[in-house]
């Protein structure tokens, strides 16, 4: 930890000396919540925004993305005693992209018709900016018990985000929730298609891109809106009155 | 004697946006006259959704945010936007329709970005973009203009068409979309796109019963004249400048000229272009809309010139038949460029003398 951290995120999660349950909370506060990848970090907006259009999708993006991030973190903090720190950057990225071919290869194998539903995003998982995020600001310095649950965390709040966002999509655009869900999951899966709602005629805009962007908005205002509610609540400490006594007590 | 020294602007005009606004509606009154003789009273009955809903979002809105929901009508914005989106829709698309559309323009166009004077998007054209996108089928079934119609609608049919989407004697609106001749009836510029694309000339796709009488098509011709008309009296009264019409205009029509010279069969001629679908309605009334539009006057012509041309290549390669909500929206991304590049130079602060 010689270089300075960067503003924000990096203080948190600097190694300072908590006791190690403690820090373990603290990484799932920061992964599903206060840092999160997609609410406040917003990286990985291209696969969020491109594939939400269905929870199925959603949720398949996410758990490919999450299995790469743990797969990256763990093997970035197992190697990151012998990596020059100069070509630390070209490693990182075949590391990573190692991980995405086994993921892409392996849901080619088992999970066909995803793999055609999600189509180029999941190539595109390499360039996800969270994964090699968290191999530079996490991985690259902590022990790899940590950084696989870094890797975790921050992957399943990523796929929490995806899965909410392909919901409320899924619900406005096509009045139903995990449409097409034995694609992922197997064919007993298509007894979880649930009809919410019966549109005569959905709102077509929000399973097309621009509804992606107008629900990811009205999420990260969500979020904003409950912080600060609950910043609110927190009473505020009482102020220490500094003015020195001239007299004697 | 003492003398005030007041910051500028020191000319202005004393005109509430109440004002302004009024103007605004008053200057439509000729072109919903014309749309309700040529295509019946729908466009009323759309005009009272959209005003109830835009005020009922409106309010919303103002009480969410903390803000005294009595003004919230006071401006007279919303009701510009409620107007306008209930002229652009076809005037017996169902009652959801609008309403989806209203509190769309209202709550997150207009009031998600700050409310009156922040909006980056026209209101009326988001929420016309958002419908159309949304549901195709409804936002292009434009009514037959009467005297062509095989049905004619009375009031309490429009009524019943919108609410129910059945007319008195039961029939739907495709049935009563057939023309005389018993063929459903598309708009003009959408007949003209579909038969050049079939490889027709313009003089024979133009040989049909909806241009017979009228350059533009029955009805669209006398709806474009009259909003022209009602245009020129905010221009006359100073509510808009001319820059932002006649840019949009040359942007559109000059480009058709010259396709006409070059390819008279292939291209719509210029003064189709003028006298059909919503241009006139968006040279004089959309584009002119003070918040969304550039602020110098050079820059407001910039901003009609791109308007009047993305109108164009639209219309004329694009895949919707006609184009004002896209190329409206499009342009007010540029706002901030064109207002960068176009900002006046004060005097005293550079520039070439």
């Amino acid at each position: 930890m010689t270089d300075t951290p960067a503003k924000g995120q990096a203080v948190n999660e600097a190694t300072v000396s908590h006791s190690s349950l403690q820090e373990y909370k603290e990484l799932t506060r920061q992964g599903l919540w206060k840092n999160n990848p997609a609410l406040v970090q917003l990286l990985g907006l291209c696969p969020l925004l491109a594939v939400t259009a269905t929870v199925t999708n959603a949720l398949g993006l996410g758990l490919a993305t999450l299995l790469v991030l743990m797969g990256s973190n763990l093997t970035v903090s197992l190697v990151r005693q012998w990596v020059p720190k100069e070509i630390r950057i070209p490693v990182f990225v075949m590391v990573i992209a190692t991980f995405v071919t086994l993921v892409q290869l392996s849901m080619n194998a088992y999970v066909y018709g995803l793999y055609q539903a999600l189509g180029i995003f999941i190539p595109l998982i390499v360039t996800n900016c969270v994964i090699i995020g968290r191999a530079e600001a996490y991985a690259s310095k902590n022990p790899w018990q940590k950084a696989l649950y870094d890797g975790f965390i921050m992957g399943f709040g990523f796929t929490l985000v995806l899965v909410l966002l392909g919901g409320i999509r899924e619900i406005i655009g096509n009045g139903t929730l995990f449409d097409g869900a034995e694609l992922l999951l197997g064919d007993w899966a298509t007894a979880l298609r649930i009809e919410v709602v019966q549109f005569d005629f959905p709102l077509l805009l929000a399973i097309l891109p621009p509804g992606a962007f107008i629900a990811m908005g009205f999420i990260i205002a969500l979020k904003n809106i409950i912080d600060q509610y609950r910043a609110a609540r927190v009473p505020k400490p009482l102020k220490e009155v500094t003015r020195a006594r001239v007299t004697a007590q | 004697m003492s003398f005030k020294i007041a910051a500028s602007p020191h000319a202005h005009q004393r005109r509430t946006t109440q004002q302004v606004m009024r103007w605004v509606y008053m200057a439509l009154i000729p072109g919903l006259l014309v749309q309700s003789y040529f295509f019946g009273l729908g466009v009323w009955v759309q005009m009272l959704l959209a005003l109830g809903t835009a005020w009922l979002s409106e309010a919303a809105c103002m009480a969410l945010r903390g803000r005294s929901v009595s003004q919230a009508w006071q401006d007279h914005t919303a009701v510009v936007t409620a107007l306008l989106l209930a002229i652009s829709i076809p005037s017996l698309a169902p009652w959801w329709i609008i309403v989806i559309g209203t509190a769309f323009s209202v709550i997150v166009v207009k009031h998600v970005y700050g409310g009156v004077g922040q909006n980056l998007f026209n209101p009326a054209m988001a929420g016309y973009v958002l419908l159309l996108i949304s549901f195709p089928v409804q936002m292009t079934a434009w009514p037959v203009p009467q005297e062509l119609a095989l049905y004619s609608i009375s009031l309490s049919d429009t009524a019943q068409l919108i609410f129910t989407g059945f007319s008195n004697a039961g029939y739907n609106l495709e049935q009563l979309r057939l023309g005389i001749d018993g063929v459903t009836m598309a708009t003009p510029l959408d007949s003209l796109r579909t038969d050049l694309a079939q490889a027709l000339t313009v003089s024979e796709a133009t040989n049909k019963a909806m241009f017979s009488s009228a350059l533009g098509g029955i009805g669209w011709a006398w709806l474009n004249l009259a909003f022209l008309l009602g245009g020129l009296v905010l221009i006359k009264v100073r509510v808009i400048s001319w820059h932002i019409p006649a840019g949009m205009l040359l942007g559109l029509l000059v480009p058709a000229l010259f396709m006409s010279w070059f390819y008279p069969d292939q291209s719509v001629g210029p003064l189709l272009h003028a006298l059909s679908g919503a241009t006139m309605l968006g040279a004089f009334f959309i584009a002119t809309d003070p918040v969304t539009a550039a602020t110098s006057n050079r820059g407001r012509l910039y901003f009609g010139l791109l308007i009047g041309l993305l109108v164009f290549i639209i219309r004329t390669w694009g895949g919707y038949p006609d184009a004002v909500a896209f190329a409206v929206l499009l342009a007010n991304m540029v706002v901030p460029v064109i207002d960068k590049y176009t900002q006046p130079i004060a005097y005293g602060h550079g520039g070439k003398l």
